[in-house]
């Protein structure tokens, strides 16, 4: 056995964060640690990192006793973490960031050329291409991320942990992804795997664990057990739909694209939406989907083409006239556009629209209270007051309050910006309740997102976008996974993974 | 993931840290002082919580609390102002040779106070319409308003007559009671009063916070940033304005060399109460409160015949002190 955990327990203060995890992973072999969030999973990883020191339970590791004293301490002894958000320092190159750290020294002095030698050895492992001697900065995301894994590889690890790794990756970078773990697998690492996408874990895991509150409540292998029964387990209750279709009617053109063009992406969009249409946006990441919205919403300069609303042309308007046509946007980014991360809940909810809790410019603070409970029980979040920072909730509360402020200003044009990234599967389900809703009382969605399932079950139209520009549109009956990803991609020749340099 | 539930006690203590922390302070300071012995070893209590050393304490707190009510809103902006010491020595400056000049006391007040407001309006300008660093203008403008101000005052001081009508403001009457207080002290509370109530309740206060916790996300939310960086750059300069005259009411004279370094004790003050640097946060009373202490510290130590290097060392500590609860407040609830 590679790795063994036996009842590992772990509180802060009063909140009991894990209450008797067990796992255990062989060599090779893939275990994905499943769970919601809040399920304890972030905690583990620390314990499992060096981060944390657990308070009871045993840890082994190829049959000795593992307890790091510190990350480093467990970078030594081969167990690596990659995060879901990237650690490194972009003005630095890539071979120097891969040996951060633990660079190669001679009489104190920096060795460039076997850091150079061991940052190359690292990389080629992963089949990469990328130039060591570039920075950081220059790479894309999944080129950044392979440079973390190229980090963690510099010290032969036994074990590699990766939380979300495909959050930020579109479809080629996740097989490439799924390639490389498959040879660290051959070659002996075990592979911790933390998802919210089953589907992957399915993928690149043999076996399985489910947390919940703390507690590992099934494992097993993931060959032949039904979708269904993980995430009953998940849950501890059946989510019979997933995706809901609520039924509703669709209207006359609404929203209008001709050739919008930014400064930089996109390059020619034109599309029609129409009333109480889900219209869904689909392509890779870089597709100029994102700077489509914001360009929409005045949030980027337009250098050509017009967006119409309901016939009156509205390209170039502010953020706060579109807002007071009805229009709203979901950032794809909470932290750092969505949300004001150290204001309460109720200041970040209800920031687009005072007038009903306000009266001659000055907020009436127990109407404002009372407005954000209410909205607070209706879009099911959970935190302790209205007045709670919302810095402090969990990634799915947070998504629930940006995305409950859309509703609350009601909106009658919802641009949506990945909206379940990187939340559970419960949050997610409610945000697809939420979308339903909405477009049976009449109100549209774009809806852009890189997860297919999602699409295909919520939308009823699909767009494809490609290099800047909308390539096909379709209802989503006539779409298939393959033949999105095959639009995604254009002719199939450029693979994201290498990069356009740009 | 379990960071979310082990907020409870700590994220209350951390509010309570914030709320409490000036009060706190202030609460520290005043058992020093009445456990202190002065040089000759005697208590230092009856002569510093005496009645009227307290009144001087509160008219000293004058300046620096009316900036620190324009500061706090810059600062909550996510921006800082430098300026304001030199603008405080403008605005008195510009008073002074206008009294001399014989303008009536209600002229005096206004000029002063829109000149100040004025300047604000072209920080904020600059800032808000090239893009530019708070920080980089607002040095600039510091040097710029100090020159004019000397400039204006062709490099002296102008006195005043002690029974104009701008130096009642300030007059201590009956030395020996706390009230009456002069009127400055009741105008300070009251703006602080007003300013409290703007920034918690109005949505223009809201739009503040909102513009200084993250600038994307208020911009995403339909406010409008520039028009609301111009604002509170004007409206800082309009407290500076008012801090200006309060300078020239109780110096009696309008001295471009006065000042100097005085936006840093205004900062100090701020950050004291609560306000976090990087924007998003802060609290009016807190600021004066932080006002406060600082002029008890200053007036307290001096009544115990501590040298002027020792007031120094003992403000530095605080204001770090000040900043590393605010670090530790916000810093780990967000790992």
């Amino acid at each position: 056995m590679r790795l063994r955990l036996n009842g590992i327990r772990k509180s802060f203060g009063a909140t009991r964060a894990l209450k008797g995890v067990s796992l255990s992973v062989t060599a090779g072999a893939g275990l994905a640690v499943i769970g919601e969030n809040g399920a304890g999973k972030s905690t583990l990883m620390k314990v499992l990192s060096g981060a944390h020191a657990p308070d009871e339970g045993t840890m082994e590791l190829d049959g000795e006793r593992y307890a790091p004293e510190d990350p480093l301490e467990a970078r030594r002894r081969g167990v690596a973490m990659i995060y879901q958000e990237l650690n490194l320092v972009p003005h630095l190159s890539v071979e120097a960031n891969i040996v951060l750290g633990v660079e190669p020294s001679r009489w104190g002095l920096l060795d460039r050329r076997k850091r150079r030698e061991e940052a190359r050895k690292a990389l080629a492992d992963l089949h990469s291409g990328i130039d060591p001697a570039a920075p950081v900065s220059a790479l894309t995301i999944a080129q950044q991320q392979l440079v973390e894994i190229a980090r963690a590889l510099v010290h032969e690890p036994k074990v590699l942990i990766l939380d979300e790794p495909t959050s930020s990756l579109t479809g080629v970078d996740v097989e490439h992804l799924y390639q490389v773990l498959d040879r660290l697998r051959a070659r002996g690492v075990s592979v911790l795997y933390i998802s919210h996408f089953l589907e992957e874990c399915q993928r690149v895991c043999s076996d399985y664990v489910v947390l919940r509150d703390g507690e590992s409540v099934g494992a097993g292998r993931l060959a032949g057990i039904a979708m269904r029964d993980i995430i009953h387990m998940m849950v501890g209750r059946e989510v019979t739909e997933l995706y809901p279709r609520t039924p509703h009617t669709i209207g006359k053109p609404i929203l209008e694209l001709r050739n919008l063009a930014g400064e930089r992406k996109p390059r020619s969009m034109t599309c029609t939406v129409r009333e109480g249409e889900i219209f869904g946006m689909f392509g890779l990441i870089g597709a100029g989907r994102t700077e489509t919205l914001r360009a929409m919403f005045g949030l980027d300069p337009v250098s050509g083409g017009t967006v119409s609303l309901n016939g009156v042309e509205v390209t170039g308007w502010t953020p706060t006239r579109l807002l007071g046509c009805g229009v709203s946007l979901l950032s794809e980014d909470r932290k750092q556009e969505g949300l004001l991360l150290n204001r309460s809940i109720a200041e970040n909810l209800l920031l687009t629209r005072p007038s009903p809790i306000s009266r001659g410019g000055f907020i009436r603070l127990g109407a404002e209270r009372r407005m954000a409970l209410d909205w607070m029980e209706r879009l099911e979040v959970k935190a302790q007051s209205a007045e709670q920072s919302i810095g402090e909730l969990s990634g799915g509360n947070q998504q629930k309050v940006a995305f409950g402020r859309l509703l609350y200003h009601q909106a009658r044009l919802l641009l949506l910006d990945e909206p379940t990234r990187g939340i559970d599967v419960g949050s997610k389900a409610s945000i697809y309740r939420r979308i339903g809703r909405a477009a049976e009382q009449g109100r549209t969605v774009v809806l852009v997102s890189s997860y297919i399932p999602e699409l295909l079950g919520v939308c009823d139209t699909v767009a494809v976008c490609c290099r800047g520009e909308i390539v096909a549109v379709k209802p989503v009956s006539e779409w298939t996974e393959q033949d999105l990803v095959s639009a995604a991609i254009g002719q199939g020749t450029e693979s994201g993974l290498e990069g356009k340099e740009s | 993931m379990a960071n979310e539930d082990m907020g409870g006690i700590k994220a209350q203590l951390r509010r309570w840290v914030q709320v409490g922390g000036p009060f706190l302070g202030l609460v520290l300071v005043c058992l020093f002082f009445a456990f202190a012995r002065d040089e000759f070893g005697e208590p230092a209590r009856e002569s510093i919580f005496k009645a009227g050393n307290l009144k001087i304490v509160l008219v000293q707190t004058v300046v620096v609390g009316i900036g620190a009510l324009g500061m706090t809103l810059v600062i909550v902006s996510g921006g800082i102002d430098l300026s304001a010491g030199s603008m405080v020595a403008f605005c008195s400056v510009l008073g002074a040779r206008m009294i001399v000049g014989g303008s009536s006391p209600g002229v005096v007040v206004a000029v002063a106070v829109l000149a100040g407001a004025g300047i604000g309006l072209i920080n904020g300008g600059a800032i808000a319409a090239f893009r530019l660093l708070p920080f980089i203008v607002t040095l600039g403008s510091m040097s710029i308003v100090r020159g004019a101000g000397k400039w204006l005052g062709k490099n002296q001081a102008t006195s005043i007559p002690n029974d104009s009508g701008i130096a009642m403001v300030m007059k201590v009457t009956s030395p020996e009671t706390l009230f009456p207080l002069p009127h400055g002290v009741w105008i300070m509370l009251a703006l602080a009063a007003i300013t409290a109530v703007g920034l918690r309740q109005s949505i223009f206060g809201r739009h503040i916070v909102a513009v200084g916790s993250n600038e994307s996300t208020a911009r995403l939310c339909g406010v409008r940033v520039r028009s609301v960086k111009v604002a509170v750059y004007a409206l800082a300069g309009l407290f500076f304005g008012i801090a200006g005259v309060m300078q020239l009411a109780r110096l009696t004279q309008g001295d471009p060399t006065v000042a100097v370094g005085l936006e840093l004790d205004i900062i100090a003050a701020v950050v004291i109460g609560g306000a976090s640097l990087s924007g998003g946060s802060g609290s009016i009373l807190g600021a004066i409160v932080g006002a406060l202490l600082m002029a008890l510290l200053r007036n307290g130590t001096s009544q115990l015949g501590w040298a002027n290097y020792v007031q120094e060392i003992i403000i530095g500590s605080v204001i770090v002190l000040a900043v590393g609860l605010d670090k530790w407040r916000q810093g780990r609830g967000r790992v």
